[in-house]
């Protein structure tokens, strides 16, 4: 099933771990008092903390303490009542302090557990090793002058969760399963937005090869820069096979951070382990350690939002929906919540087909999300009603849908309107019926002489003559008597 | 009418209070006064101007009835608080030219209590000392001389500014901030009382931080009451620092109003007796003891076993914790930066920092660095804060036994400037009587006690419970008024006369 480079001694194994560095979402930053929001000038959201000037002190920003609670509980995870801020040192221009205030030894939450979709139907568990709290560093520019750098301070003490794997995965697949997951789960918490193109979910990816069936690990090395899912999976693609060409040409995997280049789609060299920073980790003095309730955490449980796999479990139970259409369905919490507002009270399969195949593909088409629907979920609803007691048949109804997209009007105006109601009086169908046969005596003829492939023939004249509005399962049988 | 220069800060309020003089008048009598001390270098920067202007503004207030318990009350503000508009260097080259947009939380108390600032008071570079010998500034002199000896004695440190500053008349109070004693130390060598509350008491916001979770603000003046008076108008929960406390202050004044130390019992620890201290120390302490009792206390025998890891500990912890504190002065935001076509950006980093920090600061920083190291870090600073702990426990099991503890504050008087150039070490010992307490985060306070057969003061200390200032502020009290200590720097004589 997991993906293997094939060398030439033999099948190899990648193992993965992944580090998420997810921005929580919170108006102000971590340890100050200074706006989020993405895209400003750069630095005028920098308040004197951000900046580090003489004398400034942190202040925890208690609801992004709850934020990572409430991922933590996403994530199946422990909650650690007891948890401590701790410096990490180093000099770089875009860290104003000279550390990042983050969590070290003991951090906020603990060990857990999500579930990934395997291609072929089934579930894995990828473990969850730690999620910790601590602050973004700012952004250095180097394209802006030919000689200087520029620093912007904006991001610059942004909370970020850092959510460590175990190393469970098992090649590019897994890591993009793993990945979209805890995205959506982030978005189902309202926690982070997921956002790989502004930057508010980065991941760096520890990769490294052993032969099948070892049970050892081999040495790693960590893959910065992956900024994108896509990114992550050529990355991890090109690492794998560079490792294994190197293991076997007789080479030693060195420990070391690699930086993935995009452009030309290699991973190359940034610091070898004996280039790695001592970080002189020490407890923040500026901060007392966090210590929670357990029934605070407790409420914060009871407010959880049905979670992705749970409700794909319930979709597939209660509605009868196969595990892609329940997939499809859950991938976002909107479009859940759609789906089961059109569903409600209504034959569940068909108002799957009308989300995943009409409405979905209309929204795709047009570049909108399933807030910015133009057609609300009860009117899907109204159009769908009006298909089960076959007011309008199912090919009117894609009509109507359509015209439904454009201007927003309920389904039942629009039939009324254009008077679209199907016409289910015998009646007046068998005259048009015994028009047609009457109009097509060799065809008939040659129906009755064994070609039965007129019959369509005959259906498609009805309804050409009906525009459309005749009850087809009517038409059928009134066809088949006259014919018969 | 006496000097203006001479009185203490509760007898200028009442005077103020009565009209016999304005504040003006006042404010500028000690700015007088400075300019003729400006020999002593306890000022970084004098700001005149300001304090006319404060004056100016105070008088108007009590014009209208509306002074502020502090009112039109000459200080001096050490260097390490930031003030708004006012150059502000913790006695650094790296901030030579450090203008703060901001008001640190406890000078912004002071002046909004109405009082007026003189200037900037001299300190070590960083708060780093216990000379003010480190500032980037020059050295401050001691106003006090030994007996027909003309040479310059330190005054102290790190609050050396503040400390001479207050007994040289040029302020009437001063603020300091003490990590191991830079408050208590100068106040014992200048002949002055200062205060450390305890840790949280005061909010460190605004402050430039050397060690975060041992700094603390604090004050020193003339008299036990004039530093209640102060203390109380800049103590109190601070949201903007979340080490600072949020339980309410007692009215401090109060307590150096009664000074009654009846029943009360008092501890003496006798680890403190060092090996090699010199007799007059010694004398001077049995004669506190005996001050005490003699006012109704109880003198108790106590111990504190682990005393003498003290030192060593502190000097562990506090620079790991400056040499990430200061890891933010790298001329890339404001300060000193080494400009000139650095060749990189390391280039630039080394040369900033190599002309920005001093010897002293430098020390600090790389043992800080080396003790935070891996494979270093267990073995140093994790061991030293089990040493903390320790100590703490020692404190709070001797306080099950008594109310306060009264110890020296200085294993001697004021000596020679330049006396320690070559020796860190012997000037890291001149803090064995203060630094015990800092590790626990308690609060301490000098009060003068005596002159040596020199002519140079000595003090007392007396450490407390935590958040207990009113009983060390008491006993204080006690102490000062059996010393009845008033001898002045004979140059203040001169001046006087």
């Amino acid at each position: 099933m997991a993906e293997t480079v094939k060398g030439d001694t033999g099948t190899w194994e990648i193992v993965i771990g992944l580090e998420v560095h997810a921005q929580a979402i919170s108006n102000s930053k971590l340890f100050s008092g200074a706006s989020t929001a993405f895209g400003a000038e750069p630095n005028s959201q920098v308040s004197f903390v951000d900046a580090a000037m003489p004398g400034m002190l942190p202040v925890l920003n208690a609801y992004c303490v709850e934020q990572a609670v409430r991922t933590g509980l996403g994530l199946n995870a422990k909650i650690n009542l007891h948890s401590v801020f701790e410096r990490k040192n180093y000099f770089y221009p875009d860290l104003p302090q000279g550390y990042q205030i983050s969590q070290y030894q003991h951090p906020i939450v603990g060990e857990g557990v999500i579930e990934i979709d395997m291609p072929d139907g089934s579930i894995k568990k990828i473990g969850i090793e730690r999620l910790h709290l601590e602050q973004d560093a700012g952004k250095s520019l180097h394209d802006q002058h030919p000689k200087k750098s520029y620093v912007d301070l904006n991001r610059s003490g942004n909370a970020l969760m850092e959510i460590v794997s175990r190393p469970d995965l098992r090649g590019a697949d897994e890591a993009s399963a793993y990945l979209n997951k805890l995205r959506m789960i982030l978005r189902y918490l309202e926690t982070c937005d997921g956002n790989m193109e502004e930057g508010s979910m980065r991941a760096d990816v520890n990769l490294s090869v052993r032969p099948m069936g070892e049970n050892k690990l081999g040495t790693r090395c960590e893959i910065k820069n992956v900024n994108s899912i896509k990114a992550v999976q050529m990355a991890i693609a090109y690492e794998a096979q560079r490792q294994v060409e190197l293991i076997e040409g007789g080479g030693k995997i060195a420990q070391e951070t690699r930086l993935w280049d995009p452009a030309k789609g290699v991973t190359r060299s940034m610091r070898s382990k004996e280039e790695a920073h001592d970080y002189r980790y020490f407890p923040d003095p500026d901060l007392l350690p966090v210590t929670l309730q357990s029934e605070w955490v407790n409420e914060i449980k009871e407010t959880l939002p049905e979670l992705p796999d749970e409700k794909k479990h319930r979709f597939i139970k209660d509605y009868g929906l196969s595990l892609y259409d329940a997939s499809v369905l859950i991938s976002e919490r909107a479009r859940a919540a759609y789906f089961e507002d059109v569903a409600k009270g209504r034959d569940a399969k068909l108002a799957a087909n009308w989300v995943i195949n009409e409405l979905l593909g209309l929204l795709n088409k047009n570049g909108k999300s399933i807030k910015e629907s133009p057609i609300s979920a009860p009117q899907l609803g109204g159009l769908i009603d009006l298909i089960s007691d076959e007011t309008i048949s199912g090919k009117i109804a894609k009509d109507v849908f359509a015209e439904m997209f454009e201007t927003g009007k309920d389904a039942a105006a629009i039939v009324e309107d254009k008077g679209l109601e199907q016409v289910t009086d015998t009646g007046a169908i068998e005259a048009v019926i015994d028009e047609i046969l009457a109009a097509n005596p060799d065809n008939v003829a040659a129906y009755k002489g064994g070609k039965d492939k007129l019959f369509g023939f005959f259906v498609g004249q009805v309804m050409k003559q009906t525009q459309g509005k005749a009850n087809p399962q009517a038409v059928n049988e009134i066809l088949k008597t006259k014919l018969g | 009418m006496t000097e203006l220069t001479h009185l203490t800060i509760k007898s200028a309020i009442e005077s103020l209070e009565k009209k016999e003089f304005s504040s003006a008048e006042l404010v500028q009598a000690h700015i007088d006064a400075t300019e003729k001390a400006r020999h002593l270098n306890a000022f970084i920067t004098e700001t005149p101007e300001i304090a006319l202007e404060q004056a100016k503004a105070s008088d108007a207030r009590r014009a209208k009835g509306e002074a502020g318990p502090l009112d039109g009350i000459p200080l001096a503000i050490k260097d390490m608080y930031c003030t708004k508009g006012v150059r502000t260097t913790a006695a650094s080259n790296i901030l030579h030219n450090f203008v703060p947009p901001y008001e640190s939380t406890v000078t912004d108390k002071l002046f909004n209590a109405g009082a007026v600032m003189i200037g900037k008071s001299n300190t070590d570079e960083f708060a780093m000392g216990t000379t003010t010998e480190s500032s980037a500034f020059g050295n401050t002199i001691n106003p006090w001389k030994r007996k027909g000896d003309n040479t310059d004695l330190i005054p102290g440190g790190s609050s050396g500014g503040s400390a001479a500053a207050v007994a040289a008349r040029m302020a009437m109070g001063g603020t300091g901030t003490d990590t191991g004693g830079s408050i208590r130390q100068p106040a014992a060598m200048c002949g002055i009382a200062g205060i450390r509350p305890t840790y949280g008491r005061c909010s460190r916001w605004g402050i430039i931080a050397y060690a975060s979770s041992f700094d603390q603000a604090g004050v020193l003046a003339r008299t036990v009451e004039d530093c209640a008076l102060l203390l109380q108008n800049m103590s109190g929960f601070d949201p903007k620092d979340s080490t600072s406390a949020d339980i309410p202050v007692p009215d401090f004044p109060a307590a150096t109003r009664t000074g009654d130390v009846k029943g009360l019992k008092v501890g003496v620890p006798k680890e403190f007796r060092v090996e090699g201290m010199p007799e007059i120390i010694e004398k001077n302490w049995q004669k506190g003891a005996q001050w005490l009792k003699d006012q109704g206390a109880e003198v108790v025998d106590i111990s504190l076993p682990h005393t003498k890891y003290a030192l060593p500990a502190y000097y562990i912890l506090v620079p790991s914790e400056a040499s990430s504190n200061l890891a933010r002065f790298d001329g890339v935001r404001y300060g000193l930066r080494e400009h000139d076509d650095p060749e990189t950006l390391l280039d630039m980093y080394e040369r900033t920092r190599a002309s920005g920090f001093g010897d002293e600061t430098k020390r600090r920083i790389m043992l800080g660095t080396f003790t935070l190291s891996a494979g270093y870090y267990d073995a140093y600073y994790v061991k030293a804060q089990r040493v903390r702990r320790l100590i703490q426990q020692d404190f709070l099991k001797a306080f099950e036994k008594v109310d306060v503890i009264l110890t020296p504050p200085t294993p001697s008087a004021a000596y020679p400037i330049g006396e320690n150039d070559d020796d860190p070490i012997a000037m890291y010992l001149n803090d064995v009587f203060t630094v015990p307490l800092n590790l626990a985060g308690l609060p301490g306070m000098s009060v003068p006690s005596i002159l040596t057969p020199e002519g140079l003061p000595l003090g007392l200390q007396v450490i407390g419970k935590p958040w207990d200032e009113a009983t060390v502020l008491k006993t204080a009290r006690a102490i000062e008024r059996a010393a009845g200590f008033n001898a002045m720097p004979s140059s203040v004589q001169t001046g006087a006369a």
